[in-house]
């Protein structure tokens, strides 16, 4: 049995207005295992770069942890960190146990600054000597597909797919154990996209980072390295299965859906069509009562207007909350 | 017979004001897209594949070569104010970014007002207008209540793209040049919009052609796909013959390094 790297329970993070709370993430439980690559995917606004921030803690108002645990091993131990402070956890583990590739990062480079820079900057916060840690980041750059001397270079002198490799390099520096993606290839071209893919597993391949959370929107994209995806419906987990098992047969409704709005290259898809997921993503201030996917769900019943389908487990490997597999375990 | 007909044609940009340096943006493509046709323009930003279109929908002139529409050479033989009107009618785009074909100071639906000044046979009055208007919106799946009246910030994007196809359905065109119709909108929207585009040419036996990168959705609609590359044509014919058996080396790294759902890409 694997260890557990990571472990959320019953999480609600909200974004708290003057008069209303976005429930971005509303309810929440996981594990992250120890050696292997989570695939979170989910339409816009379906709750997937608030997980990720509940996941190292970066509550910044309005966004607050309202209920839930988020527990990261350390050292062997369990740490609380939705316990501590934003300041406390970034102090103790972001860089060095845990660590994000936000949205778009390659797009965030301050042009007047030069990539070794940015070096400097982590071994400054981690009171490391600063020539040590870009003698380490040569080397880095390099495994990444990089020459070391782009690291004197000002990031605008990169192309797209050079940048986003050098934000990977500069981010697992520190060689954390989680290394959390934040639609990591959306911005870049097929070609792009698929060197960022074999960087990612190289560095898991090299224990680098022991596992990957990789938050997208494109199915294609993450069943090509994930061993689990995680399906987030309207701040919930919809679905959460072997991404092989989920690939024959999806359970949820929802899943099913975005599985038959995928268009690639392949002839199983000229053959089965394409089908759409009917009305608009659910209202996350007002969620509708019960399972949150029930306006849009083909096999809607009374049920699922009155309840919560809890997270259940009807085959080995493959979670689902949904009341159609309610009976089939009971 | 082909409803648009493209021989050799040619566009050749010219930079510079002293030292003049020259970029052939379009090199002697040629094609022809039958009624009720749909056929995929394929390739990455840089290809051509826009400027192709905007030749075709008469934007940009031609350096070289001919496009002829219904037989005729849209950049010599149509003449005067009432060809070219005629012309727009038949010949409809529908673009990429559904929020920058609106103006912001304008209720949306004055874009179908605009269409229903085109037509040829105007409705007598504006109630019977407002029908048709109502009616187009119907056929693209939205309920009139829901937009008339409404700014363009205050729907969706999925809509805006959805109105701009109910325009299709006012104007009747024959020919549909679609730019990245679905880049913009949520995966779970862009089945919608490829649907309703299937109804019109059902309905109205319309010939459209898709400006895309996206070979996924060039697979999945078309009879017909070109791959452009540097402003060439480097390989067209059925979808399952470019995409299954791609010849030409360029096509074959596109498809192969295309991320499938069924299949995993090697070397990972």
């Amino acid at each position: 049995m694997k260890e557990i790297l990571l472990k959320v329970e019953n999480a609600k993070a909200y974004y708290k207005l003057e008069k209303a709370s976005v429930k971005a993430v509303d309810g929440v439980s996981f594990e992250i295992y120890e050696d292997e690559v989570v695939g979170v995917v989910g339409e816009s606004g379906s709750g997937k770069t608030t997980l990720s921030n509940l996941i190292f803690m970066n509550m910044i108002k309005p966004l607050t942890l309202i209920e839930g645990k988020v527990l990261l091993k350390v050292n062997g131990k369990y740490e609380e960190i939705s316990a501590m402070s934003r300041e406390e956890v970034k102090r103790k583990f972001w860089g060095s146990d845990i660590t994000i590739i936000p949205q778009s990062a390659m797009n965030a480079l301050m042009p007047t600054i030069r990539m070794s820079k940015y070096v400097e900057h982590l071994a400054q916060s981690h009171s490391i000597e600063p020539s040590e840690l870009i003698k380490k980041a040569e080397e880095r750059f390099e495994q990444v597909g990089l020459k070391a001397h782009w690291l004197k270079r000002y990031p605008f002198e990169l192309s797209g797919g050079m940048r986003q490799r050098a934000v990977v390099a500069i981010a697992t520096l520190l060689n954390p154990r989680l290394l959390v993606a934040d639609e990591p290839t959306s911005a870049l071209d097929v070609v792009n996209q698929k060197v960022l893919l074999q960087v990612l597993m190289d560095l898991k391949r090299r224990g680098i980072v022991k596992s990957i959370i990789f938050i997208t929107h494109d199915i294609a994209t993450i069943r090509q390295i994930a061993d689990r995806m995680l399906v987030m419906y309207a701040g919930r987990i919809a679905e959460f299965s072997d991404m092989e098992k989920m690939l024959e047969k999806p359970l949820h409704p929802y899943t099913q859906g975005l599985f038959n709005s995928v268009l690639t290259p392949e002839p199983e898809i000229r053959k089965r069509g394409i089908t759409v997921i009917p009305g608009a993503p659910a209202n996350l201030i007002n969620p509708p009562s019960g399972c949150r996917f029930h306006p849009r769900c083909p096999f809607a019943m009374d049920i699922c207007k009155e309840k919560e389908p809890p997270l259940t487990e009807p085959e080995k490997g493959k979670k689902v909350a949904c009341f159609l597999y309610q009976e089939a375990k009971s | 017979m082909s409803r648009l007909v493209v021989e050799n044609l040619t566009k050749r940009f010219s930079m510079g004001f002293l030292s003049k340096r020259y970029v052939d943006a379009v090199k002697k493509v040629s094609f022809s897209v039958k009624e009720r046709e749909i056929v995929s323009v394929v390739g990455e930003s840089g290809s051509g594949k826009t400027t192709t279109a905007k030749m075709i929908l008469r934007l940009i002139k031609p350096t070289d070569g001919r496009i002829l529409f219904e037989g005729k050479d849209i950049w010599k033989d149509l003449k005067g104010q009432e060809d070219l009107k005629r012309f727009r009618r038949q010949v409809h785009a529908i673009f990429q970014d559904p929020f920058a074909s609106y103006n912001p100071f304008y209720p949306v639906e004055r874009t179908l007002w605009q269409a229903i000044n085109l037509l040829e046979k105007k409705p007598s009055n504006k109630s019977e207008a407002l029908e048709m208007i109502k009616e187009s919106l119907f056929r693209v799946g939205i309920d009139p209540k829901d937009i008339l009246g409404k700014y363009p910030h205050q729907i969706s994007g999925g809509q805006k793209q959805r109105i701009m196809i109910a325009r299709c359905w006012l104007l009747r065109p024959l020919f549909i040049v679609a730019d990245e119709p679905t880049s913009m909108i949520d995966a779970s929207s862009r089945g919608g919009i490829i649907q309703l585009l299937e109804e019109l040419r059902e309905a109205q036996g319309t010939s459209i052609m898709f400006i895309t990168h996206d070979l996924g959705l060039a697979y999945y609609v078309s009879d017909n796909i070109i791959v452009m590359k540097d402003g060439e044509i480097v390989e067209q014919g059925h979808p399952n013959k470019v995409v299954l058996e791609p010849q030409h080396e360029y096509s074959k790294i596109l498809v192969e390094s295309i991320p499938k759902l069924y299949r995993k890409l090697e070397g990972l």
